[in-house]
């Protein structure tokens, strides 16, 4: 049977690999499976082990336990099967420089038993695909980052592999070139490649992978869809309120406002943001005029004026900024805090929903930030 | 049905062509030779010209110039086709093999080809030994403009052949365990160290068997495997000079070759894979 996108094309079980005269496991009992024509992606800090996991897959890193295949390929076990069935982008430029970039899709399709016509076929599409067909016979050496890693790209795919590995494929690439490698991956897809990346950066993973596994000290911590690996963040949902008081006691409001249901905890915050007019940290630098004339003004009314003179604390709140923590959809709950705003004669100038982000899911996870 | 005309492969495509080990094997052959055959005059220049002085000043100047007897030649060459494939066939893998696993890491996309890793491994072998053996045949021509003629005589050729082809693996595995032994902070001072005291206690300049009046370098020259492709040279090309027996000179390059491969390419699997 051909699996019909059933059966996984990576299977990985107890993933172990200790390096030679290290103390600890860079890999550490890992599991996990990807689905044919999925995104998968790993995403954790330098040293968790993402590269080691995908060296092993490729068989460049020797297991020291577990088991991984590949379309049922045991890499282990038949390492130049799995050679096959496996491409490798990775983090750094390893094209042959004594070739040019032409040369380097054909040679590499003939390492890969793939006959001459076709090898030929293949490079000139995918050169024309990948932007590259004018710079065909140039040098490696005249590329830039960017450049070199779509023509590594193109190189993997010459022998249409069942899945291609990115390791951190945007790292050290400018803005541009990191979009365009977004946008090559999103195409790869459509095109029904699986594709395993690794990445550091949370952004990329929520924007590229249909699964994400969170890894740190060599174990996967988590497993799951971008969204789903959010939600089960209770409470990390915010609905941040910008309010004009108009004399109300701000602790009545936070009181009302926490009694709401789903929310789970009010707090105060320090107002910042646009429809802040108070010094970010309520220091004496910075009055709330000059934060206001900065951030460009309230995109609220405000029908009071920007608040002057001495800091913060020293004068009757007039504005109150709170962020409201919830278990359930933020959307949900703005028209209960507009009314519980309106019933206290306050005046309602901001709403900004908080979605928590991977960064958080990771910070939740292991108790520190990313990077 | 389909959305667009994508010509480039796919997974859903049709299937690839399972290449057996052995036509990647050849692939991967075939990318050093055409890399090499495309800049052969460089490749030459830089393999035959120390040969060549080696082979004016001392074949021809210093006999010229009455320092050197005559007959000085005929050691002479012979060695020096000896040295030429051992020095060739050993840089051919210690250089490349040093600047791929330190620095460039063009060699992965080989690694990653589908063919036992050891297999790359002896791939370089073979590829070394050939650039070897193109370099040792072009002192052929090279004696005869230099020196106006070499010793040659047809019942010598099949072991000239067997020592050649000997004299150019040995240097070849050699190079293939310094490449992939050698810390990449320590490759000058290790070529420097390793690669000038093998060309000069190889017998190449000297007949091995003179070397009784001088013992302990008599010894020493015996530890070098340069040594017995240099005397089987002289057993095939000058048998009036006194040499070792050809059966030794053999023996001794056999060993030497399947010793040093086999832990060549263990250290070659080391670096290849974690």
């Amino acid at each position: 049977m051909d699996g019909n996108g059933q059966l996984p094309v990576v299977e990985v079980h107890d993933l172990v690999k200790r390096y030679r005269k290290a103390k600890v496991n860079a890999v550490d009992g890992v599991s996990f499976a990807v689905r044919r024509g999925e995104v998968f992606g790993l995403l954790g800090p330098n040293g968790a082990g993402k590269t080691t996991t995908v060296g092993i897959l490729t068989t460049r890193v020797r297991r020291t336990g577990g088991t991984g295949s590949v379309s049922g390929v045991d890499v282990g076990v038949d390492p130049v099967r799995a050679r096959g069935l496996v491409a490798v982008v990775p983090q750094r430029n390893n094209l042959d420089r004594s070739l040019s970039i032409r040369q380097n899709l054909l040679f590499h399709a003939a390492y890969h038993g793939v006959p001459a016509a076709e090898r030929t076929r293949r490079a000139d599409a995918l050169l024309e695909e990948f932007g590259l067909a004018e710079r065909a016979n140039d040098k490696p050496d005249m590329f830039s980052g960017g450049q070199a890693q779509r023509v590594m790209v193109a190189r993997a795919l010459m022998h249409a592999p069942d899945v291609l590995f990115l390791d951190e494929p945007t790292t050290g690439l400018d803005p541009a070139a990191r979009l365009f490698v977004w946008d090559r991956v999103r195409d790869l897809k459509a095109r029904g490649v699986t594709i395993v990346l690794t990445t550091h950066d949370m952004d990329e993973a929520a924007e590229l992978a249909d699964r994400v596994g969170i890894m740190d000290h060599g174990k996967l911590l988590a497993l799951d869809t971008p969204a789903a690996l959010t939600r089960r963040l209770p409470g990390r949902t915010t609905l941040e309120v910008a309010v004009v008081l108009n004399g109300t006691p701000p602790d009545d409001l936070l009181r009302e406002l926490g009694a709401l249901d789903a929310v789970e905890r009010v707090e105060q915050v320090a107002s910042a943001g646009p429809p802040g007019g108070w010094p970010p940290m309520g220091g004496p630098m910075g009055g709330g005029a000059m934060g206001g004339a900065m951030g460009g003004g309230p995109p609220g009314g405000r029908p009071d004026g920007p608040p002057s003179g001495p800091p913060a604390a020293a004068v009757a709140q007039r504005e109150l900024r709170a962020r409201l923590y919830l278990a359930g959809d933020a959307p949900q709950l703005v028209a209960p805090v507009a009314a519980v705003v309106a019933n206290h004669n306050a005046q309602l100038t901001d709403v900004a929903i908080g979605a928590p982000s991977l960064e958080d899911v990771f910070i939740a996870l292991t108790g520190r930030a990313l990077r | 049905m389909t959305t667009t005309t994508t010509t480039a492969p796919t997974t859903a495509g049709p299937r690839r062509t399972t290449a057996g080990p052995a036509r990647a094997f050849l692939a991967v052959l075939w990318r050093d030779l055409y890399v090499t055959g495309r800049e052969l005059p460089v490749f030459l220049a830089q393999v035959v010209l120390q040969p060549l002085f080696l082979l004016f000043v001392f074949g021809k100047v210093l006999t010229d110039l009455g320092f050197a007897q005559p007959g000085y030649t005929r050691v002479l060459f012979p060695g020096i086709v000896a040295l030429t494939a051992f020095v060739t066939g050993l840089q051919s893998t210690a250089f490349p093999l040093v600047i791929d696993f330190s620095f460039t890491k063009e060699i992965e996309d080989r690694l990653l080809a589908p063919l036992p890793v050891g297999m790359v491994a002896v791939e370089k072998v073979v590829f070394a030994s050939l650039r070897a053996l193109l370099a040792a045949l072009v002192m052929l021509p090279v004696g005869i403009w230099i020196l106006g003629s070499i010793p040659w005589r047809a019942s010598g050729v099949p072991l000239f052949i067997t020592i050649l082809v000997l004299g150019c693996l040995v240097g070849s595995c050699l190079g293939m365990i310094m490449g992939t032994a050698v810390p990449p902070n320590r490759i000058n001072v290790m070529f420097a160290l390793i690669l000038t005291p093998l060309l000069f206690t190889g017998a190449s300049q000297y007949p091995w068997a003179s070397l009784d009046h001088l013992p302990w370098f008599q010894v020493v020259t015996a530890l070098n495997p340069l040594t017995y492709v240099s005397e089987g040279m002289r057993a095939a090309l000058v048998p009036e000079v006194p040499h070792m027996r050809p059966w030794v000179s053999v023996l001794v390059l056999v060993v030497t070759i399947v010793v040093s491969l086999a832990i060549g390419i263990r250290l070659f699997l080391r670096r290849a894979v974690d």
